[in-house]
């Protein structure tokens, strides 16, 4: 089952009308073949989804149906007429919405002038500010999508938004509908609000596109899949007729465990102790409020939450990374300066090391090559100086043994950083900071946007450092991965810690903590 | 202070003359701005424009000639602007920056290699500039307490182009906030990837921003040649361009604000005009040069962001990509 026919994605009912076919579209960036014969066919009134690794080529597919790129050869049909999309102009009149990742939405607008902008129907706006109302009041009523026309975007909830991108594709009579990761930014109960919706649309006879990683909002939704791998689709099955383990079989080409193997925690002293740190961000908010925590050795600590309830505040408080307002924390029983002047590299060398979240603006700088970023923050060092200089032939000989044990590809320290893949961005950071043998290891969103592949691969890397009895505290806004990472589990919501777990807890008990609904509220 | 209320009407008239070109090139500003290009070149293209303008005025000995030969150059150096930083995808800042350099060596060079008067334009005739205009009944109601004096010592008496360019502030601000045009200009100062996903094309709207731009600096250029002046001299703008750029900022990008802060500054420099001996209680006589020094003080206040937080237009300054 590693390799399945990629000419023909066999559709479930071929005899049911289709709403869009893709026949033998390729799509070349220079050297890399992003969309490699793709062959497509979605039935009309269906939820399909699409999945695939990070670059397998899912985005750039969905831009050539949006317009945003022109295909270099190969045919979009839709409802079986033969149409050219050129630009997003044309997508949008063959009855095509899309709902990208990032709202395309302008934040200090209205959610009218959100929803009418380029579709106005005439050069003054007051009639189609009038019409636009009324039509909305109807489009609202008919699929059950709330939402005031009069807010502005800036203040409405991420839920909220992504309904008015809803609104806004349904708005200018879309019948196609595709959705770019639309659960990344939601809270579970926000994603099953989502889903709601969506079947609604479905039984209005609208077609669904859902483009995902998360295999299990696949399964919950979908009625058929695609699934796509280095470019290529290589398989179309009915979900119904498929499972968890067959379809993560078919991103990767191989078998994953999605379940990470590890034995019970032995956790020893406490190495992190963080006592009633409260942070306030450049806005004035306070973003974490009164947290306190303690990581032992030999034990991850996960912490988890949807992103943005202070999550990445504690971690760059604790990190030296931004000044706290106040609180203590205590790394191997020695007060840091975490409210004044904390030095990160003070606290490398006390044995506290930090893989941020974003290894982008903060892991990695992606101009250097990748020697230089193996060693970025420990290059005052040995073996890594040689007087005022550095050691380069030093440099390289460590950076080809990360390398090799960490199984970085290309494996070529004298690359640049850029031209590496994500998960493998991801490895150089994790390679940099867990070789230094640090007795405290904080990581944030350790496989944010990294292959399955790869993930596989951290998480073991992971389990082994605290199998070395290491104190690892850990921060993702995937859920799964707190849960089968982490010995106890932390929720954020707000600024403060609502609750302790173990990682055992049912999904949804840890969802609605996540939501910030009390555990004595749910019990009600 | 008796001399004071005796000149108090001359001031008004002087804050209004001194607030127009300024006026026009915030608005101009205003526009390309909100859809997200800096311009720092408005000095320049009012610069080129009152060059342009005193020119064909003195050529052809007309005004209303000369003022179409200055939206003319404004316009161009605007295109220019345009396809650097549009087009081109170019640094904003650098682009404005070469803008204001041409301006200021051109339009000397072609004065000198024209006109041979060292850089000046011929003296304008009648003809060649916007003559004052006596609105309706003013000399009749002159005697009328108060509302007399208001309206015709300060009311009437403008050329054309002083009515054009307080008209253009509602006008500005219907466009901006009541068409199509406006909304999808606004929007693509914030994010340009929403009109661009929405069909409408990022490029084609941000080069008639630019041209808007263009349209209102030779407005603002012609007026200090062709109206105020009667001829160009030398960098005859003084930085006008700049102020009208803090007054822009100090409006936070809102019309009715930017005539506001364009009558402040206009103001500012009226006084040193009014009053050149100004004493104050304990301190004496103070010097005519540092009334004067008060709109660029005042200016550099605020471009270094001392009053108030001014957000600018989120996609302000960055090219749009379309994103892989």
């Amino acid at each position: 089952m590693s390799e399945t026919n990629s000419s023909a994605a066999t559709a479930p009912s071929p005899t049911s009308p289709r709403a869009i076919e893709l026949i033998g579209i390729n799509k070349r960036f220079g050297p890399v073949h992003a969309n490699k014969d793709i062959n497509l066919s979605v039935g009309q009134g269906s939820i399909h989804g699409i999945i695939g690794e990070n670059g397998a080529g899912k985005s750039t597919l969905m831009s050539i149906i949006y317009g945003f790129y022109q295909a270099d050869s190969g045919e979009i049909r839709i409802k079986g007429q033969p149409i050219t999309i050129k630009d997003s102009q044309a997508a949008i009149s063959a009855g095509i919405g899309m709902v990208h990742q990032h709202f395309m939405l302008v934040e200090n607008f209205s959610v009218l002038e959100n929803i009418i902008l380029g579709a106005e129907g005439g050069a003054v706006l007051a009639g189609a500010l009038a019409k636009a109302r009324k039509d909305l009041k109807h489009l609202e009523e008919e699929y059950q999508l709330d939402v005031d026309p009069d807010a502005i975007i800036e203040d409405l909830p991420v839920g909220l938004q992504q309904r008015v991108e809803i609104l806004k594709a349904l708005y200018r009579g879309a019948d196609i509908l595709i959705l770019d990761e639309p659960t990344g930014v939601l809270t579970p109960a926000e994603a099953d609000h989502l889903f709601r919706i969506l079947e609604q649309l479905k039984a209005q006879g609208k077609t669904i596109i859902l483009i995902t990683h998360k295999l299990r909002e696949i399964m919950a939704i979908t009625d058929t899949v695609s699934v796509m791998r280095r470019g290529e689709m290589v398989a179309t099955v009915t979900t119904a007729e498929t499972s968890l383990a067959e379809l993560a079989e078919l991103m990767v080409g191989r078998n994953v465990l999605l379940n990470v193997e590890k034995t019970p925690a032995t956790p020893g002293d406490v190495l992190l102790e963080v006592e009633d740190l409260t942070v306030r961000d450049d806005r004035g908010v306070i973003m974490v409020d009164q947290v306190s925590l303690d990581v032992r050795a030999g034990e991850i600590v996960g912490i988890a939450g949807v992103a943005g309830n202070g999550q990445s505040e504690l971690l760059e408080a604790i990190s030296g990374i931004y000044p706290a307002l106040s609180g203590r924390v205590l790394l191997k029983g020695e007060p840091i300066h975490v409210t004044g002047d904390a030095d990160p590299a003070l606290l490398r060398e006390k044995g506290m090391a930090h893989v941020p979240e974003d290894r982008h603006h903060m892991g990695l700088v992606l101009p250097f090559e990748e020697n230089e970023n193996a060693i970025l923050g420990y290059q005052v060092r040995e073996p890594f100086v040689k007087g005022p200089f550095l050691d380069l032939g030093a440099m390289r000989r460590d950076a080809a043994e990360k390398i090799e044990k960490y199984d970085i590809r290309p494996p070529n320290p004298r690359l640049k950083t850029g031209n590496f893949s994500g998960g493998n961005q991801q490895k150089i950071v994790l390679a940099r900071e867990m070789e230094q043998n640090p007795d405290v290891l904080i990581i944030g969103q350790p496989t944010r946007g990294v292959d399955i592949g790869a993930i596989e691969f951290i998480h073991k890397r992971i389990v082994e450092m605290r199998d070395a009895g290491k104190a690892i505290l850990l921060v993702s806004v995937e859920l799964d991965e707190i849960r089968s990472l982490a010995d106890r589990v932390l929720v954020m919501f707000a600024g403060r810690v609502v609750g302790e777990c173990t990682p055992d807890t049912p999904e949804g008990e840890i969802g609605m903590l996540m939501a910030g609904i009390e555990r004595a509220e749910a019990a009600e | 202070m008796e001399d004071f209320l005796i000149k108090l009407p001359l001031l008004l008239d002087s804050m209004i003359r001194l607030s127009v070109p300024l006026l026009f090139a915030a608005l101009a500003g205003l526009f390309s701005e909100r859809s997200g290009i800096f311009d720092i070149s408005l000095e320049g293209k009012m610069l080129g424009a009152a060059f342009a303008a005193a020119a064909a005025a003195a050529v052809m000995d007309s005004a209303l000639a000369g003022l179409l030969a200055g939206i003319l150059v404004s316009v161009a150096l605007a295109l220019v602007h345009g396809f650097a930083s549009i087009t081109q995808r170019g640094n904003q800042i650098v682009s404005g920056v070469a803008i204001n350099f041409v301006a200021l060596g051109l339009t000397v060079l072609l004065g000198q290699a024209w006109f041979s008067q060292g850089g000046r334009t011929p003296q304008l005739s009648p003809d060649g500039r916007f003559g004052e205009l006596t609105l309706p009944f003013a000399d009749q109601l002159a005697d009328v307490p108060f509302l007399g004096p208001l309206y015709e010592g300060i009311i009437s008496g403008h050329n054309i182009l002083v009515y054009a360019a307080f008209l253009m502030v509602p006008l500005s601000w219907w466009v901006l906030f009541r068409t199509r045009f406006g909304l999808r200009l606004r929007a693509v100062g914030e994010n340009p990837a929403a009109v661009d996903t929405a069909g409408v094309s990022v490029i084609w709207l941000r080069y008639r921003a630019v041209i808007v731009c263009g349209l209102l600096c030779g407005f603002a250029g012609a007026y200090l040649s062709i109206a105020q002046a009667s001829g160009f001299t030398k960098d005859m703008t003084a930085g006008r361009g700049f102020i009208a750029l803090a007054a822009l900022i100090f409006a936070k990008w809102k019309p009715v604000p930017v005539m506001m802060a364009c009558l402040l500054f206009g103001l500012l420099q009226a006084i040193p005009i009014q009053y050149p001996q100004i004493s104050l209680p304990g301190i004496g006589i103070v010097p005519g040069q540092v009334m004067q020094a008060l709109p660029y003080v005042l200016t550099v206040v605020l471009l270094a962001g001392f009053i108030g937080k001014a957000i600018p237009p989120k996609a302000g300054g960055v090219p749009y990509v379309k994103e892989r």
